[in-house]
């Protein structure tokens, strides 16, 4: 009983925050709200018996991955009221997803009443630190070194995007660059003098 | 009645359990206030507060009461509702690692010396012995949790939003360059600290903190700051760098930037930001202790007492909340010592020097554990 309070405690919490950071205009407070919907998901992990999935997703989500949003919207310090109204065609695009993912959750209520019921075993624990790092690293192996590797790259092209040219690196770019744009500009007069 | 008393107990533990827990810190917290002051006094050759009580022990209840009575002012053009969530996220964040605590061992048989002085009474001796039939083996701790050097880490990270938000919501240039800073600052080191924590959990084998500090006892190093010295070191000054101390309190250099993110909060809003800094400080002290110093373990308090006996559960604890007071000792002592860095030092030091001695402690400590379980 205390279960099924605790979880329309959290999923109550979790809607209201993902309402409101859909509603706000003002992005921080989206970004407050975003933070609410993750910290509301994770205490409905520790209810479900995940406490490391529920660690993780505030140590990542939103710890990490907020902050930085947070991070950006504070340095650009973004208009309050800017112009919304070529957004319109997405509101179709929005209503569309919306029904497919209403269709998705009627068919997993479907698929769940269809499904046998079966005890629950009480001897594996899947939830664990350990079972999780066991079945990473034997049954799930190749996806984890697939993200490992994109991580990796990841992390290589941001090191290359930010990474200081020296002074004549830098004034060969700069050349170069304006070479390209001497030729741009002599091909575009060009075509309006043809 | 029996039966509504037996289903509430484990609740009314908890509550027990929170309160003292709380009340503790909070205690704590507010004598390293008053010890920070003394002891920079003394380093300083000045003499610190004395007014408040004998030998100034009052005066954190003096401070207290002056910033429940001062005015609070708030800035006009400021975002209201941000401005006054910051200074809660910060304390609360800043709180909530109390629960996974270890602030103690098992102790086998806490209560049964209560029952001989409460048999004769008709009531109260049955529920005297049930309690203590209860209270056998209860763990010192609130929450025990599956993977609480995680949940520590997640919450304090969660902490960096009362920095950055109060810095945001107060409409003013240095409180936005002090939440900047802040943010910049805590993201950075919070990679370094995340990183040398991973030595000692691997050492032990789970994220259990109770679980390390039984891994510690086991260990033919007892402490881990043995073979986890680089780990140690990365994480102290991590651990710096996240509290915001010196020498790494660039979010509120008074030189540069007034008080930084909290300028423009007077009164108690400031003295939530106060204290949740000194509350930081003895989370990662705590964290210190558990991951590298054997959390309230003893090495050879075995052989004077019996292991789950009440005096080993007291020494145990005392010794405890003794390390964690020599880590705010450091505290106060490096405050009084070095000057602070400049920003581009401090970015530099994190992420050129700290992380990758960080990650190459990983790598070492991963190829020996492979070749010692070999």
């Amino acid at each position: 009983m205390v279960g099924t309070a605790l979880f329309f405690l959290f999923a109550g919490l979790a809607i209201a925050c993902a309402i409101s950071m859909v509603y706000h205009r003002n992005p921080i407070y989206s970004a407050i709200s975003l933070v609410g919907v993750f910290v509301a998901l994770s205490c409905i992990y520790v209810t479900l018996a995940a406490p490391f999935i529920a660690a993780v997703q505030i140590l990542i989500y939103a710890g990490a991955i907020m902050v930085l949003v947070v991070f950006v919207i504070m340095l650009l310090n973004l208009d309050e009221d800017r112009p919304h109204s070529r957004l319109h065609y997405l509101y179709a695009l929005g209503g569309g997803l919306g029904v497919l993912l209403l269709a998705q959750t009627f068919f997993i209520f479907y698929s769940v009443m269809r499904a046998p019921n079966l005890p629950a075993d009480q001897t594996v624990s899947p939830g664990e630190t350990m079972s999780i790092g066991r079945a990473m690293y034997t049954e799930y192996l190749l996806p984890v070194e697939i993200v490992g590797i994109m991580l990796l790259m990841a992390v290589i092209g941001g090191v290359i995007l930010v990474r200081k040219l020296n002074a004549p690196q830098l004034e060969l770019v700069v050349e170069k660059e304006l070479e390209l744009r001497n030729e741009e500009e002599a091909k575009d007069g060009l075509g309006i003098a043809l | 009645m029996e039966q509504v008393l037996k289903t509430a107990f484990p609740f009314i533990v908890i509550s027990v359990g929170i309160l003292l827990a709380f009340q503790g810190v909070l205690m704590i917290v507010a004598y390293t206030v008053l010890a920070e002051r003394k002891v920079l006094g003394w380093i300083q050759g000045r003499i610190g507060p004395n007014r408040v009580g004998p030998w100034g022990v009052l005066q954190p209840f003096a401070d207290l009461l002056k910033f429940i009575f001062k005015e609070d002012l708030v800035p006009d053009k400021s975002t209201k509702f941000v401005y006054f969530l910051a200074p809660m996220v910060a304390l609360t964040c800043a709180l909530l690692p109390i629960v996974v605590y270890p602030f103690g061992p098992r102790i086998a048989d806490p209560l049964s010396w209560l029952v001989p002085y409460v048999s004769g009474i008709a009531y109260l001796g049955d529920a005297v012995v049930w309690i203590a039939e209860q209270a056998k083996n209860m763990p010192l701790t609130i929450a025990r949790i599956d993977v609480g050097v995680l949940f520590v880490l997640g919450i304090t990270s969660v902490g960096v939003y009362g920095i950055a938000l109060a810095g945001w919501s107060s409409n003013s240039k240095y409180s936005l360059m002090g939440g900047l800073r802040s943010s910049a600052q805590m993201i950075s080191y919070e990679l370094a600290m995340g990183a040398s924590v991973i030595g000692a959990v691997m050492l032990a084998g789970t994220l259990d903190l109770n679980g390390i500090i039984q891994a510690q006892t086991q260990s033919p190093f007892k402490w881990f700051i043995i073979p986890q010295f680089i780990g140690f070191i990365v994480f102290l000054i991590a651990a710096f760098a996240e509290t915001n101390r010196v020498p790494f309190d660039l979010p509120e250099a008074e030189t540069e930037l007034v008080a930084g993110f909290h300028t423009e909060y007077s009164a108690l809003k400031f003295a939530l930001f106060f204290m949740a800094e000194y509350v930081n400080m003895f989370t990662v002290s705590v964290m210190c202790t558990v991951l590298f110093l054997g959390g309230w373990y003893v090495p050879g308090l075995s052989y004077l007492f019996e292991v789950g006996s009440i005096p080993y559960a007291l020494v145990s604890h005392v010794a405890f909340i003794g390390k964690i007071c020599a880590f705010l000792f450091l505290y106060i002592w490096i405050r009084g010592t070095l000057p602070r860095f400049r920003f581009d030092q401090l970015m530099n030091f994190g992420w050129k020097f700290l992380l990758p001695v960080a990650i190459a402690n990983v790598i070492l400590t991963i190829v020996v554990v492979f070749l010692l379980n070999r």
